[in-house]
């Protein structure tokens, strides 16, 4: 449905742009649901658990013993902005994967963060190089309303996958809702397809 | 923070609107009278997506607040026009009665007060939006002294909604005046929100992301649990 009078920004044909999205340039928009928590690294502890061999688990300091890298990706918030051209600093969850041993039965993750909110994704998803536990941005400390100290990063689905706070990957051998999904946002997620809430 | 399940989710798909009425509070805002096709009634606190559709098929969306009752037979939106904003600039300076817009709704299922529980609610700037709703529905339902609501803005004349919020609000609270109410001028503090946590089971707070973070924080150290709080921060969204 054509709305009368509408004509619309300039049209821009980043092809890094899904569609729906607009590029909210050098800003950051938080949007969080909960109380930002604080979070005590001389406590914290990263743990992957659930369906997997070895539960695992590391410090701030064991985590940053494995093989860090930064990778620069474009970002989709499902309330569509995109932050595109930017930076993270962090480990592969395929390397807190390969300590822990996702049993066979394992198809999906349930990601946890220290105040409760969890988001469910497919094994596929966190795997093969694609998802991340990240700690810096744009080489700082990743700040707290942003998630920090330690946040997941999945830039390929909206970014409400990618948990701040980040205290626990579940191995599942079966999907599981999380916060957002029990209230009626998509399953998976993915920006390219447009998959805002359920049923799109 | 422990989701409920079963709580009410979107939604749907998209759905046309007619616009019943417009108008303008102020240079800065637009407020929406929404008749929806089969509506489905939303909880206080809940959104809209509006979607705007040029004619070669390029589309914006952007969320809204719902500042009407569930009671209440049309969707009240009220928009900050945002400078440069794609979606609050047509809304604000096109749109007129009788159009119709493509809407999706009520989608949120976190962010939303059910009227039956004691409630302290907390706002800044266009986040008052939906707690207007909240206001409106106590009082349909008849059971204002559920809500605890506080309001906060620059000036009152700054305060969406001021007329309803000054007479609804427990505390308003002005940063660059005193408030009608005798209040200083000075930003919400833990001190205001101190007396009135006691016997509230649930915490809502919503504003801007500065806002919301001050705010959030301050109800904690007024005494509210972390956990009790329910929490929207307003992004740029043009």
């Amino acid at each position: 449905m054509t709305t009368r009078g509408f004509t619309g920004r300039p049209r821009r044909s980043d092809p890094r742009l899904p569609p729906g999205q607009y590029d909210v340039g050098d800003d950051w928009p938080v949007l969080t649901a909960e109380v930002t928590p604080g979070v005590d690294l001389a406590t914290w502890r990263l743990v992957v658990d659930g369906a997997v061999g070895q539960p695992s688990s590391w410090s701030w300091d064991e985590l940053h013993a494995l093989p860090v890298e930064r990778v620069d990706t474009d970002i989709h918030c499902v309330t569509t902005w995109s932050k595109l051209g930017t930076s993270f600093t962090g480990v592969r969850v395929d390397h807190l994967l390969a300590a822990a041993g996702p049993l066979p039965a394992a198809t999906h993750v349930l990601a946890r963060s220290v105040t409760g909110y969890t988001t469910n994704l497919p094994l596929a998803d966190v795997t093969g190089g694609r998802a991340w536990a990240v700690w810096e941005h744009e080489g700082r400390p990743l700040p707290v309303p942003h998630g920090g100290p330690v946040r997941l990063l999945v830039p390929h689905l909206y970014f409400w996958k990618s948990a701040k706070w980040l205290e626990r990957l579940t191995l599942l051998t079966a999907d599981e809702p999380g916060f957002w999904e029990r209230y009626g946002y998509h399953d998976r997620g993915d920006p390219w397809q447009q998959q805002r809430y359920q049923g799109d | 923070m422990t989701p409920t399940p079963g709580s009410v989710a979107p939604t749907g798909g998209w759905r046309s609107a007619r616009v019943a009425a417009v108008d303008r509070p102020g240079p800065a805002a637009v407020r929406l009278r929404l008749d929806v096709a089969d509506r489905v009634s939303h909880l206080p606190g809940q959104h809209y997506v509006v979607r705007l559709t040029a004619p070669d098929g390029y589309t914006a969306s952007r969320s809204y607040s719902v500042a009407s009752a569930p009671g209440d037979p049309l969707v009240e939106l009220y928009v900050e026009r945002l400078v440069d904003g794609e979606v609050s600039g047509y809304l604000a300076d096109v749109l007129e009665p009788g159009d119709e817009l493509e809407v999706r709704g009520p989608v949120g299922g976190w962010f939303v007060w059910d009227g039956t529980t004691p409630a302290l609610a907390v706002g800044g700037g266009s986040g008052v939006v939906p707690l207007v709703s909240m206001l409106r529905h106590a009082r349909d339902t008849g059971r204002p002294e559920l809500l605890c609501l506080v309001g906060a803005a620059r000036t009152a004349a700054s305060l969406p909604y001021a007329e309803e919020m000054l007479d609804g609000c427990t505390l308003v609270a002005l940063s660059q005046e005193d408030s009608p109410a005798g209040r200083p001028a000075g930003r919400l503090r833990a001190a205001d929100l101190a007396p009135l946590v006691d016997g509230r089971d649930a915490g809502f707070v919503c504003g801007s992301a500065g806002f919301a973070e001050t705010a959030s924080q301050a109800l904690v150290a007024a005494g509210m649990p972390a956990d009790r709080v329910r929490v929207e921060r307003f992004g740029p969204s043009g």
